[in-house]
């Protein structure tokens, strides 16, 4: 192999580009990214970054030595992936690759026919990060729409900012699907508990606006949450569209394998867009996209599956003053046990059970107890790098 | 200098923070004493609640893992090495050896 393009320069490219030097790959590594910004880390945009206490340069993931071993075009989208020849077809030219490995990650949802709206907002790029960052003034009302970890984590920092908070969230409890109900329930008490208010079951009907300002936020019921900035924390789309006419299976993102190679053996996809396994599993989280970067790359050098991926389920998110810690992948109906504290603490760990094993651990404000507890309980996760 | 704590509150295994502007987090590992820069370089974390395994402390938030001798870290997500700290003992009690000039360094 003599060429290996990374589509994307997110968490997943960056590591995908590290891993093939660190897996002794000596050939051409061409880095290609949409955005305009060398890779950056995501999770500040919503906290320190957002707040203005973290600068640009400590959301770099590449160092000077990573990037003197690259080539880097920026500003450049990739249009087409012909897998006869492994050219890409790049805004900017083509290119010749005789390994791909696809990290584009996805799109922000954005709330239907809102993009001309001033005032509202998604938050996954870092120049999404900037242009909220500029709204977030002394007396701003914020309404979030969507109470997930990047909806919770930015009502967090506004709240941190002193502004007047709503967060909507249209199913009855949030982030439910990550953690379950009854964990949800309680990790969602802290938006009150820090003067923020939750209103769950609130369903968007549309926004009010004047002069293409936003000045609301229309729900089913006819209420109307006056706001001066609304952001939509509703999900992604994973960026598949430019594969169109490639050969690669797509559903719910790029189909690999269980070692995350694609229909083609010299293609592996790795981070938000990978749906990998006989169910196409995407997980839409740091610690997934740069354990994947691994595999995939291992894979990749390989020319055949050596490795295959084996999710930790780790997912961590920091809201207001606490630390939520996940390992492992809980189910809706799993019975949740505390191992230390309880639910109404400011700090507890607990345990979900499945058919008499224990199938994840999670940790509110106790990362040391989380990092024992999930030693004892689960496999211990392989270490990153 | 800085007092940690006692020999006796500080088994093998475990760990101690001393707060302060720069806090310092203080390990037995496995009997050795080590002392580092209390905040891991990746993001805003206390390695003194991190795992420890060997002479290595693992970040208990993204899993950076340092070399308690030399600071290093040896796999992302850290890039930057923490500072190491000297460690005494005098009379069954923990110091680091901390001074003023040190910590405007």
């Amino acid at each position: 192999m003599k060429t290996v393009a990374i589509v994307g320069a997110s968490l997943a490219g960056a590591r995908a580009a590290q891993e093939l030097r660190a897996q002794g790959f000596d050939g051409r590594v061409v880095l290609i990214g949409e955005e305009p910004h060398l890779p950056y880390d995501r999770p500040p945009l919503s906290k320190a970054f957002l707040a203005g206490t973290a600068a640009r340069e400590s959301l770099d993931l590449l160092d000077a030595d990573d990037l003197a071993s690259l080539e880097v075009r920026l500003g450049t989208r990739a249009e087409r992936l012909d897998p006869a020849t492994g050219r890409l077809v790049l805004s900017d030219g083509e290119l010749e690759a005789d390994g791909v490995v696809l990290a584009t990650g996805g799109r922000a949802r954005a709330l239907p026919g809102t993009e001309a709206v001033a005032g509202v907002h998604v938050l996954r790029t870092l120049d999404d990060a900037l242009a909220l960052r500029e709204e977030l003034v002394p007396g701003a009302r914020v309404v979030i729409v969507g109470g997930g970890f990047i909806g919770a984590e930015v009502a967090s920092t506004c709240q941190g900012l002193g502004l007047d908070v709503t967060v909507l969230e249209a199913l009855p409890t949030p982030m439910a699907r990550v953690l379950g109900p009854e964990l949800g329930s309680i990790c969602a008490r802290l938006h009150g508990r820090n003067g923020v208010t939750l209103r769950c079951g609130a369903s968007v009907a549309g926004l009010t606006a004047v002069s293409g300002r936003v000045t609301g936020v229309q729900l089913e019921t006819g209420e109307n949450l006056p706001a001066d900035v609304v952001v939509a924390g509703i999900g992604m789309v994973p960026a598949v569209e430019w594969l169109d006419g490639s050969g690669l299976a797509i559903g719910n993102g790029v189909r690999t394998d269980s070692g995350l190679v694609t229909s083609l053996a010299n293609v592996v996809a790795a981070g938000d867009v990978a749906a990998y396994g006989p169910a196409g599993i995407r997980h839409e989280h740091w610690t997934n996209a740069t354990e994947q970067a691994s595999v995939a790359v291992a894979n990749l050098l390989a020319g055949q599956v050596v490795r295959e991926y084996q999710p930790s389920g780790y997912v961590w998110s920091d809201q207001y003053s606490g630390t939520l810690q996940l390992a492992g992948h809980p189910a809706p109906d799993d019975e949740v046990r505390y191992a230390e504290g309880g639910p109404d603490d400011d700090s507890f760990l607990a345990t979900y059970h499945r058919d008499g094993r224990t199938v994840a651990v999670f940790g509110l404000n106790n990362p040391r107890g989380f990092g024992r507890l999930r030693r004892q309980a689960l496999r211990r996760p392989m270490p990153v790098g | 200098m800085l007092r940690a704590c006692t020999v006796d509150e500080l088994p093998p295994g475990e760990s101690v923070r001393i707060a302060g502007p720069e806090p310092i987090a203080v390990f037995n590992a496995d009997g050795e004493l080590y002392a580092i820069g209390d905040t891991c370089t990746h993001q805003d974390a206390s390695l003194a609640g991190g795992w420890l395994e060997g002479c290595f402390v693992e970040c208990p938030l993204h899993a950076a893992l340092f070399d308690l001798r030399t600071g290093m870290p040896s796999c992302l997500p850290a890039k930057q090495p923490v500072r190491t700290y000297q460690v005494q003992v005098e009379e069954g009690v923990i110091y680091v050896l901390a001074d003023a000039a040190e910590d405007a360094a």
